[in-house]
């Protein structure tokens, strides 16, 4: 007897599973960077939110009466990228509940993998940035190299250097005598780029973050446009108002700074969550760039890229209508 | 040397060298032929022998209805044992003919002909006589893409010998084995279509047809175009698009654009049949995957699939799947006992352990077939559209533009059903 199905009859190697497994692995090195600047508080954190997420997703679907699908991974990276955006000394049942919003209101709402709209861990973060303002701003731990505001201690004095993180040191005392010519100071760009400053548990060390993005590149798993041109836009924008005097900071620290290349390679790259053309894709990412600098330079918060994302999420669908290519043909 | 290419499109892995190197073997005809009498695209044609008569190789059986059909030939010597209904490879059940070997291979007339003086009506007859169909797989008659309807006409002729699908090698042998008969018919096809200008397309891992085509084309006044490896290459309007950089516009023929593309095989069948009067009654057949002896036959038309696999030594391990034509669009079988026909390039069998049907996840909109569809078509989207049965947005998005090449499914990492649910809603649409 043979087996009778429509054809193709062979498939290319890479599933779901798999993808989910790579963008696990390449968030490896930020964890363990993150492991060595935080302690092993960061190794508890993104547990409880990882086992949250999963405990959640079974939950879910058991209500839902639907097939059991946590082995697909996706609900770890859900969980790894929402650790990634707390800071390391949350209380231990912030990642709890930020998962379980992140999943259950999320992503399980709106019908699982593939149908929601926002990414999972940003409305996660929202949620807990909304809920608990106090504990997902105020709880920075200065790194085990370097300080809060990554200023190196030996160029200064300036008592906000223990307590701000690069941003908020921008944002918050930027009359501060000294503060931006310190913030702009190559030794400050260098530990902004490896990471000895204070921040998010994931966001910190562009190093360790890019070389992740490498490897989802080299897989192919994400596309260029994305980084690339929220990086561009992030770059060219804040390079205009600094030229203009908008804004007294360099286009490279806007770039090291704060959680952009977290977001511009794990989270904006999100596949449900963003356009599914390429033309889509540089509009989605110029977006979230402009909306990133219009955040930091004139809205209430240091930073802007989660919100960037989030906004960008909710045109997608409007994205993916107007770019829509033209058939062979037609 | 410049490599003509589309956008889109996969990278499977080739399995070629099964049997690239394996020469094109005659084999025995089978005490029994069974040959469907639609084998072509369009109507079928109309059985003109009865039970018990008697038929030379090449006696004409079946013959053309309508304006697209094909005429259909006798194989072998004989006498017709019935007319009835069959398994056919494409699906379902075909008004057959079943004719019984006598061994002595008796033949019509089989004598050389001057091919020089015949005009194009003459060879556009002859063509249609022959039961002539596009060999490339989907056989569509070859006589009626040699007439352009009124106000159209042809500017060049493609010879198609990209053979992209996976595994199937039977048109590069006859590249390697028999280049100049199939130039010769390529020539014809080209004095009957009324161009002068006319190129052969082979993708470049195919080194030995491209060796001996940049030897020989220039002596039949060909141009040799080397495609870049890529599935699906040889796809018609991916073709002309690759070569010419022209789009047929949509639900338009590749005349619109004043291109003729013929599959190699078919040129020699052309050749053939002006030559020596030869109708269509064999074709060269890849049998590849899992068998003990994987090889290029030259096989009579309505010889069974189960004596091509045993001819190739018996299947290897205990088979799962049998598929007329490749992986990528070829038909699977549910039996053995079906008859080559003039459309099958290759027989592939597919372990039983490689033929588990993929665990089916959700859709990540990772966009992979966006990204490989060669029509530029949002095969996630349509599929979205097609699964909650809104049938005519799926139309909107161009679902009746797919060409069901197969990569979109190929290459998602979710195993959607994309091609079965294209089909549907075609058909649905319809």
């Amino acid at each position: 007897m043979f087996r009778v199905s429509p054809y193709p009859h062979i498939r290319d190697e890479v599933t779901t599973r798999r993808i989910m497994f790579i963008v696990i692995a390449s968030l490896m090195p930020a964890f363990a960077g993150s492991i060595f600047f935080f302690g092993i508080k960061v190794l508890v954190l993104t547990a409880i939110s990882v086992a949250s997420s999963l405990i959640c997703e079974v939950l879910c679907q058991i209500i839902r009466k639907k097939p059991i699908t946590v082995s697909d991974g996706s609900a770890v990276v859900t969980g790894i990228l929402l650790a990634f955006n707390l800071p390391p000394n949350v209380p231990y049942f912030v990642p709890a509940v930020g998962a379980f919003f992140a999943i259950v209101v999320g992503k399980q709402v709106f019908g699982g993998l593939g149908y929601n709209i926002f990414n999972p861990a940003l409305v996660g973060r929202a949620f807990l940035m909304a809920s608990w303002p106090s504990f997902m701003t105020g709880r920075w731990a200065v790194p085990r190299i370097g300080t809060m505001s990554g200023i190196i201690p030996g160029l200064s004095s300036l008592d906000v250097v223990s307590s701000a993180t690069p941003l908020t040191a921008a944002k918050v005392y930027s009359g501060v005598p000294g503060l931006i010519s310190l913030l702009n100071d190559k030794s400050t760009l260098l530990s902004l780029f490896v990471g000895t400053r204070g921040g998010c548990l994931g966001e910190t060390s562009c190093l360790l973050l890019l070389a992740g993005g490498i490897i989802l590149l080299i897989f192919k798993i994400i596309d260029y446009r994305i980084p690339l041109s929220y990086f561009v836009t992030v770059f060219s924008l804040t390079g205009i108002l600094w030229f203009l005097g908008v804004t007294p900071l360099t286009p490279i620290f806007h770039i090291l700074s704060g959680g952009l290349f977290l977001g511009a390679f794990f989270m904006a790259t999100d596949y449900t969550t963003s356009p599914i053309t390429k033309e889509g894709r540089w509009i989605f990412a110029i977006g979230c760039g402009v909306i990133t600098v219009v955040i930091r330079l004139w809205g209430g918060y240091p930073e802007g890229v989660s919100y960037s994302i989030l906004l960008m999420n909710a045109g997608t669908p409007l994205i993916n209508r107007f770019t829509r290519p033209r058939i062979f043909g037609h | 040397m410049r490599r003509f290419t589309f956008p889109g499109g996969i990278h499977p892995e080739e399995h070629k060298s099964l049997t690239e190197g394996k020469p094109i073997r005659e084999i025995k005809p089978p005490d029994e032929v069974i040959i469907p009498l639609s084998q072509h695209t369009g109507s079928p044609a109309k059985p003109i022998v009865e039970k018990g008569g008697r038929v030379k190789v090449g006696t004409k059986i079946g013959e053309l209805t309508g304006f697209i059909s094909a005429n259909i030939h006798s194989s072998v010597s004989g006498e017709i044992k019935k007319v009835d209904l069959h398994s056919h490879p494409a699906g379902g059940n075909v008004l057959s003919v079943f004719i019984t070997n006598d061994g002595k291979d008796e033949c019509e007339d089989t004598s050389e002909k001057d091919i020089d003086s015949l005009s194009a009506k003459d060879i556009i007859g002859i063509v249609k006589e022959a039961g002539i169909v596009g060999l490339g797989g989907a056989a569509f008659p070859t006589y009626v893409k040699l007439s352009p309807p009124r106000g159209k006409s042809y500017q060049a002729l493609i010879l198609n010998g990209s053979e992209c699908e996976p595994y199937l090698t039977c048109d590069c042998r006859l590249m390697v084995e028999r280049p100049e008969d199939l130039l010769l018919g390529g020539r014809l096809i080209a004095r009957a279509i009324g161009v002068k200008r006319c190129i052969i397309a082979i993708e470049e891992n195919k080194p030995d047809a491209i060796g001996k085509m940049d030897k020989l084309a220039g002596k039949y006044d060909f141009e040799l175009a080397v495609l870049r490896t890529k599935y699906p290459e040889g796809a018609e309007k991916q073709l002309i698009w690759a070569i010419a950089g022209s789009e047929v516009p949509t639900g338009g023929l590749p005349v619109d654009v004043g291109m003729c593309v013929h599959n190699v095989g078919t040129a020699l069948a052309v050749y053939e049949a002006a030559r020596f009067g030869k109708p269509l009654i064999e074709r060269v057949v890849t049998v590849t995957g899992a068998v003990k002896s994987p090889s290029n036959f030259k096989v009579r038309i309505g010889t069974s699939f189960k004596k091509l696999v045993d001819e190739a030594g018996g299947y290897l391990g205990e088979p799962g799947k049998l598929i007329a034509g490749g992986p990528m669009m070829g038909i699977s079988q549910y039996t053995d006992e079906v008859p080559v026909v003039k459309g099958t390039t290759g027989i592939f069998i597919q372990k039983k352990e490689e033929s588990v049907p993929p665990h089916q996840t959700a859709c990540i909109k990772c966009s992979r077939c966006v990204d490989v569809c060669p029509m530029r078509l949002l095969p996630t989207s349509i599929l979205a559209f097609i699964e909650r049965g809104d049938f005519s947005t799926a139309k909107e998005l161009g679902v009746l533009d797919c060409m069901e090449c197969g990569s979109c499914e190929y290459v998602c990492p979710a195993r959607r059903p994309l091609i079965h649910n294209f089909k549907l809603a075609k058909v649905r649409l319809r």
